[in-house]
């Protein structure tokens, strides 16, 4: 009857809020690139201090490079040596290099955190045993588990499988990309109305029944978000696990590696960051086009 | 044998540190195949509870409750009974066909038969055009006919519902009665139905159950000889007999007032 009418205008609506964040986004990079040429250009040389604390960096090309001097420098070789490759197809293979390590970090702290929600979830118990050592478990830093994770790991040696750098990484991003799918999914579990409880129980319906067919999709609008968050945690927890574990092939690498040369080539150690930042922009993507498909277990975010 | 067979049925619930409230009170009630029995009264006079109780939703403290010369638990188990409430219940993210197809699906039905039941179904209470909307996409009178029809999936032998029309305006309160009288013609199932609004509950049933509030007791039942449902149009409403029906369940409600000298017990009751 009428009911065309709402859902037309429920879904023009939904088009229009789905792309402001992406021109606020856009409009966001744009005015911090003109900060920092604004910056450059009329801030002192030295740099603002108050006492002997520097509040706003030199202005000088060492310390600020021109975005475009950082843009063309991509397009140069990443040494002078003969043979090596452009700056930006390094940045681009070691960006991809991290994004598959995140990738695994991701999906392994993803599984934890869903299987520790679930367990949570079914046993009081377990919530009350487990939830204080989950929320404890992010107050380690990060610095002072690497080194013990790649210890342990070289332990490993089962048959032919032995354990490399590269999974003490992924096994670090894992452990910050757990966290938020743990709460965020522990929320979601019980988020469904005690109506639809009892409607389960009158059907007679069994626990995993109930979590298949009423707790699972109702988290869905809270899974998303922790989703985000927990591939941004895993990027994070990538780059910095490269970093003090050591292992090459990275963007976290190639960051302490090319720190070095920023004396001379002032424009080289961006293309890394570049990278980094790139590889978190092409996570929260995945998670984004991920949300896309389940996009009916969301009707209960607009619908009041 | 009894559709609903409730014999001094007590329930107290503790709601402080020792706090109770004494929701029924040895209430006996039976309910005959294919009957039509509303349980009217006051709000906080137990009809809820003991509507939950013959569901299996919550236990008595003291008493027995039969369905189907079962337990209620067991009851529960075998589905033998379909159940609504105020709040349709759907859930937003399967469309209209998926909520109706949820009870078929948890209990193993195969997808072509559970299609096509959903069909009937949906062809039962007018909304054939709506299988692939989604709730948030239907009226509120829309989203209670699919709990109706969802409730109706199985063909339970009882149906069990409360105040199912209660957030509705008048008007759709009105057809969604008329349809449901229909339906029960159609399918022959027992209801049990709550509601506060007395014409509602002389034109829907062949008894009222007038109830009383603390304890929750039965007050009185009044038998409406207004024919079987198959008899029933919306004529009825103007008849001399419905009024009359009327009148017998409004005075079951305000004798409990005199009786007590506190009018306001009655409050919650529409008398319109
Ligand atoms: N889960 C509960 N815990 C405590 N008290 C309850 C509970 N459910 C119902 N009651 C109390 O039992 C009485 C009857 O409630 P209910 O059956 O919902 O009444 P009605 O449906 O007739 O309005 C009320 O006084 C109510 O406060
Ligand atoms: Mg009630």
């Amino acid at each position: 009857m009428t009911a065309a009418v709402p859902s037309l205008s429920l879904r023009a609506k939904s088009t229009n809020a789905r792309v402001r964040p992406y021109v606020f986004g856009a409009l966001g990079l744009v005015l911090l690139a003109l900060v920092w040429e604004a910056y450059k250009a009329v801030g002192p040389a030295e740099g603002v201090m108050i006492g002997d604390i520097t509040v706003l960096p030199r202005t000088s090309d060492i310390a600020m490079p021109h975005l475009w001097t950082m843009w063309e420098r991509l397009g140069e070789p990443v040494t002078s040596a003969a043979g090596s490759p452009a700056l930006w197809f390094a940045v681009l293979q070691a960006a991809g290099f991290t994004l598959g390590i995140a990738a695994v970090g991701w999906l392994v702290g993803v599984s934890v955190g869903m299987l520790l929600a679930i367990v949570m979830q079914r046993f009081r118990t377990a919530e009350s045993a487990l939830l204080p050592w989950v929320v404890l478990s992010q107050t380690v830093p990060l610095i002072a588990i690497a080194p013990l994770v790649k210890r342990w790991g070289a332990q490993i040696e089962v048959g032919a499988f032995d354990w490399e750098d590269w999974m003490s990484v992924a096994l670090i991003a894992s452990y910050l990309a757990f966290f938020p799918v743990s709460i965020g999914a522990l929320r979601g579990l019980g988020s469904p109305d005690k109506a639809h409880l009892e409607l389960m129980h009158s059907y007679a319906a069994g626990w995993w029944s109930t979590l298949l067919r009423l707790r699972l999709p109702a988290s869905v609008p809270y899974l998303l978000p922790a989703l985000r968050l927990a591939a941004a945690n895993a990027v994070i927890g990538t780059v910095v696990a490269e970093v003090s574990i050591g292992l090459r092939g990275g963007v976290g690498r190639m960051m302490v590696e090319f720190a070095s040369a920023a004396s001379g080539d002032p424009a080289k150690p961006w293309a890394p960051i570049f990278g980094a930042v790139l590889v978190g922009l092409i996570a929260a993507g995945v998670v984004i086009v991920l949300g896309l498909f389940v996009g009916r277990y969301r009707r209960g975010e607009v619908s009041a | 044998m009894n559709a609903v067979e409730v014999t001094g049925v007590s329930k107290v619930f503790r709601v402080a540190k020792g706090a109770e409230v004494v929701a029924l009170d040895s209430v006996s009630l039976s309910v005959v195949p294919g009957e039509f029995v509303s349980l009217i009264g006051p709000s906080g006079c137990g009809k809820s509870t003991l509507l939950r109780l013959i569901a299996d939703l919550d236990q008595p403290t003291a008493g027995e409750v039969l369905v189907f010369g079962k337990s209620a638990r067991q009851a529960r188990i075998d589905q033998d009974y379909g159940i609504a409430f105020q709040q349709a219940g759907l859930l937003p993210w399967r469309t209209v066909t998926g909520n109706i197809e949820l009870p078929l699906e948890l209990h193993g039905v195969g997808k072509a038969a559970r299609r096509a039941r959903a069909q009937d179904l949906l062809a039962l209470v007018g909304l054939s055009d709506f299988a692939d909307r989604y709730p948030d996409q239907l009226s509120g009178g829309m989203q209670q006919r699919v709990a109706i029809a969802r409730s109706l999936a199985e063909s339970p032998e009882l149906l069990l519902m409360d105040e199912p029309f209660g957030a509705l305006d008048e008007m759709t309160r009105e057809r969604m009665q008329t349809e449901l009288v229909r339906i029960c013609a159609e399918t022959g199932a027992a209801v049990v139905f709550v509601t506060h609004s007395i014409p509602e509950a002389v034109y829907l049933s062949s008894r009222v159950v007038v109830m009383s509030p603390r304890p929750g007791r039965i007050q009185e039942v009044v038998t409406v000889g207004l024919g079987s449902a198959g008899t029933r149009d919306d004529a009825l409403r103007e008849d001399a007999a419905f009024f009359a029906s009327v009148k017998a369940v409004r005075e079951a409600l305000h004798g409990d007032a005199v009786h007590e000298k506190a009018p306001h017990s009655v409050r919650g009751v529409e008398t319109r």
